[in-house]
């Protein structure tokens, strides 16, 4: 997972895309995930984190990583 | 421990128009129905799962007998059967006093099943059998006439019998609605109503008793039952002084609507729904005023369902997947669809969780399980991120639904009654797959 660089994040959850306009309210989870991003670190990485951290099964973690990526797409904000 | 977990999600904000109104509220939980937790209704009964309210149906029972109750000295709401026949809701409401209305020689037997005595069950209905009529004058059931066929049906029925059947006649009339209903009785603007009644008293075989009408469903204008009520109350004076027939009841049917938000509505049912006390100030108002002597006014009768029974049914089920749509929308498949939940093809169903849930909620498009196109139970909803295996409560599903349910690609579920003291009873099994055979036969050579 690779976010366009030019693409702005907050704690809070707040991102705003400067090339569209667009911005858009992320619940603490998938902003904590970008804020990872967005540091360099992997989505393995990230992953093993969240699994350690929450309790969610890692079936149920794929799925979710898997649809926050098509959202992540379909705004438009990934480095393709 | 462990955080919490709730699955990572994106919302694009967007300003929209400007508007008065604040932020919608999150979507509160409904963790218990009457007290029992939903977690222990599907342990015990499974998922999807109906569950009715006792203490509802009896307190919209008794608002209903007040709002009519306190204005005027004769009301007599007779249960309409077809809104949910359930036995278990009709004995409810006959405990609490009801009469019964059915519509069909199948609905007549349930009422007569239940103890209902034959006098007070009002038989209406467009499609009376002549075996359904026989069936009526043997039990001594009111029937309100439909139609000129069924006119002359009955009185073929009534020929030699030793007591006159006892009728009602059905009239549609215009109550300043629109459309306007005329495909139940007879119409009282074009004289055909008059016509109707003339032809009752002269056979000398049949007892006028009553006036009917029924002006719609989920009719917002209190004032259209004003004008069926005065124009109904003209007729039956008219039948006293012409025909010299003393009409004991005025029957001014249902349709009084429930807090049911009408899908495409712009407000919320509950901010926008007339109070039945209105419907009653109307209707009420316009017999005392009609010129009755105030010792021989008719009995009021009134044929409710919806606002009876709608608020004091819920619909539990669970989440099955989650998908996304190919234009990003979010979507959800539920465990039931349109078959059980008839009424979301009119109605925005109040949709609740069951847990608690962070603030974030998502725009949702709802389906059921059925491999069926049509099985979309909400278009948008903003639910909260519900995760395989949640569950969420459908709130006001009382009407129609058990009535209307259909027994399509699934079976329909358990329909558990929750009493006033809390204790749950199981008032219709999860039909079964030899329950759903029992009935076909398989031809020898195929055997």
């Amino acid at each position: 997972m690779k976010l366009k660089p030019n693409i702005a994040t907050s704690e809070a959850g707040f991102i705003f895309n400067p090339a569209t306009g667009d911005s858009f309210a992320a619940n603490p989870l998938a902003a904590d995930i970008l804020a990872r991003a967005k540091t360099g670190l992997d989505a393995a990485a990230i992953k093993a984190d969240i699994l350690a951290r929450y309790d969610v099964a890692p079936g149920q973690l794929e799925k979710d990583w898997d649809d926050l990526l098509a959202q992540l797409r379909d705004f438009n904000l990934l480095d393709q | 421990m462990k955080l919490p977990y709730e699955r990572p999600t994106l919302r694009k904000l967007t300003a929209g128009a400007l508007h008065k109104f604040g932020p919608r509220p999150g979507a509160a939980p409904t963790t218990a129905l009457d007290g029992v937790p939903v977690a222990e209704l599907v342990a015990r009964f499974g998922s999807p799962l109906f569950v009715l309210s006792e203490r509802q149906l009896r307190r919209s029972y008794q608002a209903a007998v007040r709002a009519f109750g306190t204005r005027y000295p004769a009301v007599q709401l007779a249960w309409s059967y077809k809104t949910n026949y359930l036995n278990a809701v009709c004995r409810t409401f006959h405990q609490e006093g009801a009469w019964a209305e059915v519509v069909s020689g199948m609905e007549l037997e349930k009422a007569l099943l239940n103890g209902v005595p034959g006098p007070h069950i009002l038989f209406n209905g467009p499609g009376k059998r002549r075996a359904d009529l026989e069936r009526a004058c043997v039990v001594d059931a009111v029937i309100h006439l439909d139609n000129a066929d069924e006119l002359h049906l009955l009185l073929d029925v009534a020929a030699g019998r030793a007591a006159r059947p006892r009728v009602a006649l059905r009239v549609n009339l215009d109550a300043g609605t629109y459309p306007q209903w005329d495909r139940f009785g007879f119409n009282l603007e074009n004289g055909e109503a008059w016509q109707a009644l003339g032809r009752v008293v002269a056979s000398g075989r049949l007892a006028l008793v009553g006036l009917h009408c029924h002006i719609g469903t989920y009719v917002l204008q209190p004032k259209a039952y004003g004008t069926a009520a005065t124009k109904l109350a003209a007729l039956a004076l008219r039948c006293q002084r012409e025909l010299h027939t003393t009409i004991q009841y005025l029957d001014l049917g249902g349709g009084f609507p429930s807090t049911n938000t009408l899908k495409g509505a712009y407000l919320p049912a509950a901010d926008t729904v007339p109070a039945l006390d209105e419907y009653a100030e109307a209707i009420t108002g316009a017999l005392l005023g009609a010129g009755f002597p105030s010792d021989e006014l008719p009995l009021l009768v009134l044929e409710a369902g919806r606002a009876l029974v709608d608020d004091a049914g819920s619909l539990i089920g669970s989440v099955l997947a989650n998908k996304r749509l190919a234009d990003g929308r979010r979507a959800t498949i539920l465990d039931f669809g349109v078959n059980l939940l008839f009424t979301s093809f009119w109605y925005d169903h109040h949709i609740s969780p069951t847990r608690e849930f962070s603030s974030q909620t998502e725009p949702t498009v709802l389906y059921g399980p059925l491999c069926m196109n049509i099985d979309q139970l909400r278009e948008s909803i903003a639910l909260p991120l519900l995760a395989p295996g949640d569950t969420v409560v459908v709130h006001k599903v009382g009407a129609y639904n058990m009535s209307q349910w259909q027994q399509f690609i699934n079976l329909r579920p358990n329909v558990v009654l929750i009493d006033e003291a809390g204790a749950v009873h199981l008032i219709r099994a999860a039909e079964t797959l030899e329950y759903l055979q029992q009935l076909e036969r398989v031809p020898e050579h195929l055997l």
